[in-house]
């Protein structure tokens, strides 16, 4: 069954018009004494008509007898004479007069993540070449406490959980190509390059397919990508506000959870944003591990709400949950874990220009929930129960002062059972502040400090200064 | 109380699922929103993703404006590069086929030629557009050609209304072709008037006025002016005779106020596209308030 929202802007138009249209009427009924200047105007109207279709008539006929003459100079003719051919001339050479062809190259579903489109007119070969943007960046970070020596409590480090490197260091830099593949499907691929105690990695980030036209709102994605749940797991790094990724994120999900699998997405049909949707993946990385099921080991659940408040305001909220099994977890854990989601996202600026000011606020709350057993990674033997909660939240606020700069905070900490096997009875948290200049929209510097508690006995005082570049196709990123 | 009234809203159409609905044409920027309104009345449902405050460079991909594109049957848009940071994301994120590409989807700036190609794509001139400089809506005569082809374009993905598109489209180019020597008449003394601009968005507007552009206070786009940029452009506006120093309702006022007290040469505060000022309640309206700022400068 179809569904149709009446939005209230019409409604509006149509009121004010009623209203401005018994005005009209109302000093037509109560002034007849304007009736003759209206008269006047009505003739002097026609007149003015009159003269029109007799330029154009003229035009028509000149037109017909020495087109290129007029075509050739229509500067230097007197103005109203020129109009039509003028206008004509203006005309795009091949306007779109047979749209149903489909015009991928233009400003569609071509142009997408990762921007422009091959570009209409560009007849060689390359103009299918997809889209290739570029994120080089690097960081020099420094550290009042040994990165080696650097100990959670009670949250153990996995996937890209941890503090960065000491010094200067390339970070992740990335290469994406997309494009559609045909009339049905769109692809991309994000390989990420990573260097790591010297050594240099390419690994796929994201490779997917996404359907294009599924009736009724609802999208397929088949491949490799980032799952949807909360808000930050969905976007990559170098859209975030801060260099790393906040505790809970790190501590439950490995700093961003991807895997193989499937999604499915629906946008229901209501002028409030509304999107549900579930994933079946492979169960591979962090805070899954071993492809249990069959290699369908994790599954998904999201929903999001968002939409508008006046012209300056702008909302998002979600609630998610992963479910996954997991043989021999990174943390040493065997069993099954959840983990949920709730996510809200509140921005303000004037007019909506969110680029040349405001304030974003963001917060997000992760509920950890296990039950299985937990075996120590050095010693297998050593086995204990695991049955019980974690949580980690964080807050965090952008002021963007200017198009150029903005300037930020995030708290963010991490809390849980005591009964755990890793519980320690300490809960890690940091305070993190960082300010960013921006040369153009393409490329940053971002001096970020951080007071780090991993454990009861250690405060990492941190200190980084980083510089992030967009390079090619002009990213369309996600709210 | 306003989510109240949404819902029951929601529920009304529902339960009265009406056997006719109305086209839902979702416009990216006001002119051509107010356009759609020209040639289809109120025989359209019309969503306008953005106002004249705002920037439409740098427009978010908002979950509002998600939610009106999935429900559009046609969306209206510039295209030329001015929406590729955010009008892509939309219709992905949407997963609404119908407007993707084909007859759903209609951008102004493929229906006219553009002026600015660039002959080389580097960004160290800034978030150049390949297609050409997007802003057409200032030339009234390529908004008449736009008018046209989306007139053509309503009467296909809605020929049920084709009648009344065809009536409206043939009056609304005896108006606006009127309209126009109106405002060719009233721009006389503006001919052959040097202006320095804010960004380059009035290219159009020149080349239909006959005036000479001699500079720009941020000549490379999104990319900030320095210093001796602006040393020299003082020069320039203050020795060429200049009529005015323009920018863009949306635009910050400081670096033309900055320009004009250095120069003595008046900042004129045009509205750029629908809604840009009080009088620019329409596309009549726009060009009406953009002819009488300028000429006012003039005088």
């Amino acid at each position: 069954m179809k569904c149709y929202v009446i939005t209230s802007y019409p409604l509006n138009a149509l009121s004010m018009h009623k209203s401005l249209l018994s005005l009209v009427l109302l000093s037509i009924l109560s002034a007849p004494v304007l009736a003759a200047p209206q008269q006047r105007d009505h003739d002097r109207i026609a007149a003015l008509e009159a003269q029109v279709q007799a330029l154009q008539a003229e035009l028509q006929a000149m037109k017909s007898t020495a087109p290129a003459a007029v075509a050739s100079a229509p500067s230097v003719v007197a103005p109203g004479t020129t109009t039509a051919d003028e206008i004509d001339a203006l005309a795009a050479d091949a306007p779109d007069s047979a749209p149903q062809t489909t015009d991928a190259g233009s400003m569609g579903v071509a142009a997408s993540d990762a921007g422009v489109s091959a570009g209409s007119g560009n007849s060689s070969a390359n103009a299918f070449n997809p889209a290739i943007s570029l994120i080089l960046n690097g960081s020099y970070s420094h550290h009042s406490l040994d990165p080696d020596a650097y100990m959670r409590a009670s949250f153990p480090l996995a996937g890209e959980a941890g503090p960065s490197p000491d010094g200067f260091s390339l970070g992740e830099s990335e290469i994406s190509l997309a494009t559609n593949v045909d009339d049905k499907f769109y692809g991309q691929l994000t390989l990420a390059v990573e260097s790591e105690d010297g050594e240099d990695h390419l690994g796929v980030e994201e490779a997917f397919i996404d359907t294009t036209t599924l009736p009724g709102g609802f999208n397929l994605r088949m491949g490799r990508f980032f799952s949807n749940i909360g808000y930050l797991n969905s976007h990559h790094a170098h859209t975030d506000s801060f260099f790393d990724r906040p505790l809970p994120y790190q501590a439950f999900l490995g700093g961003q959870y991807g895997d193989d699998g499937v999604q499915l997405r629906w946008i229901a049909p209501t002028s409030v944003f509304l999107e549900f949707g579930g994933e079946l993946l492979r169960g591979e990385p962090y805070p899954s591990g071993g492809a249990q099921n069959g290699g369908v080991g994790s599954r998904t659940l999201f929903a999001h709400i968002g939409g508008d408040a006046g012209d300056n305001n702008e909302w998002l909220a979600g609630v998610s949950m992963l479910r996954t099994s997991t043989a021999n977890g990174e943390d040493g854990f065997s069993g099954d874990a959840d983990v949920y989601i709730a996510d809200a996202t509140w921005k303000w600026a004037p007019q909506g220009n969110f680029k040349d000011g405001g304030v974003t606020l963001r917060g997000e709350y992760l509920l950890d929930d296990r039950d299985g057993i937990y075996s120590d990674p050095d010693d297998p033997l050593n086995t204990a129960p695991w049955s019980g909660q974690r949580h980690g939240g964080y807050v965090e606020g952008v002021y963007r002062i200017n198009r150029r700069w903005d300037v930020g905070y995030r708290y963010d900490g991490l809390w849980g059972d005591s009964d755990l096997p890793l519980a320690s009875g300490f809960d890690p948290y940091r305070h993190t502040a960082e300010l960013t200049w921006r040369n153009s929209e393409f490329s940053l510097f971002r001096l970020q400090i951080g007071r780090d508690r991993p454990n009861a006995s250690d405060t990492d005082n941190v200190f980084t200064l980083q510089y992030q570049t967009s390079l090619g196709a002009h990213g369309a990123h996600k709210f | 109380m306003k989510r109240i009234a949404i819902s029951l809203l929601l529920l009304a159409s529902v339960a009265a699922a009406p056997a006719q609905a109305r086209l839902k044409v979702f416009a990216c920027e006001p002119e051509w929103g107010s356009l759609v309104r020209e040639l289809a009345g109120d025989k359209v449902d019309l969503d306008v993703a953005t106002t004249a405050l705002q920037d439409v460079h740098v427009v978010e991909a908002k979950p509002s404006l998600i939610a009106k594109v999935r429900a559009a049957d046609l969306v209206v848009c510039t295209g030329a590069g001015l929406e590729v940071g955010w009008l892509p994301q939309l219709i992905r994120q949407s997963g609404n086929a119908k407007v993707a590409s084909g007859a759903g989807s209609f951008m102004a700036g493929a229906q006219v030629k553009t002026l600015e190609k660039p002959t080389a794509l580097d960004r160290a001139n800034g978030d150049v557009h390949p297609d050409g400089n997007p802003h057409i809506q200032m030339d009234p005569r390529r908004v008449l050609i736009v008018a046209r082809q989306l007139d053509a374009r309503l009467i296909q993905v809605d020929p049920a209304n084709a009648d009344t598109y065809r009536q409206r489209g043939a009056d609304f180019e005896k108006r606006w072709l009127a309209a126009m020597s109106r405002w060719k008449a009233e721009a006389a003394p503006l001919k052959g008037r040097k202006v320095v601009v804010h960004h380059t968005s009035w290219v159009y507007l020149w080349d239909w006025l006959g005036v000479q552009q001699i500079g720009a206070l941020e000549p490379k786009p999104a990319v900030p002016p320095t210093a001796a940029h602006l040393a020299e452009l003082v020069g320039t506006t203050k020795s060429n005779d200049t009529l005015a120093i323009v920018h863009a309702a949306y635009q910050d006022s400081k670096p033309s106020n900055w320009l004009s007290e250095r120069t003595g040469v008046p900042v004129v505060s045009l509205p750029f596209t629908v809604g840009g000022d009080a009088q620019s309640s329409d596309l009549f309206g726009l060009f009406d308030s953009t002819i009488s700022k300028l000429v006012g400068a003039a005088k």
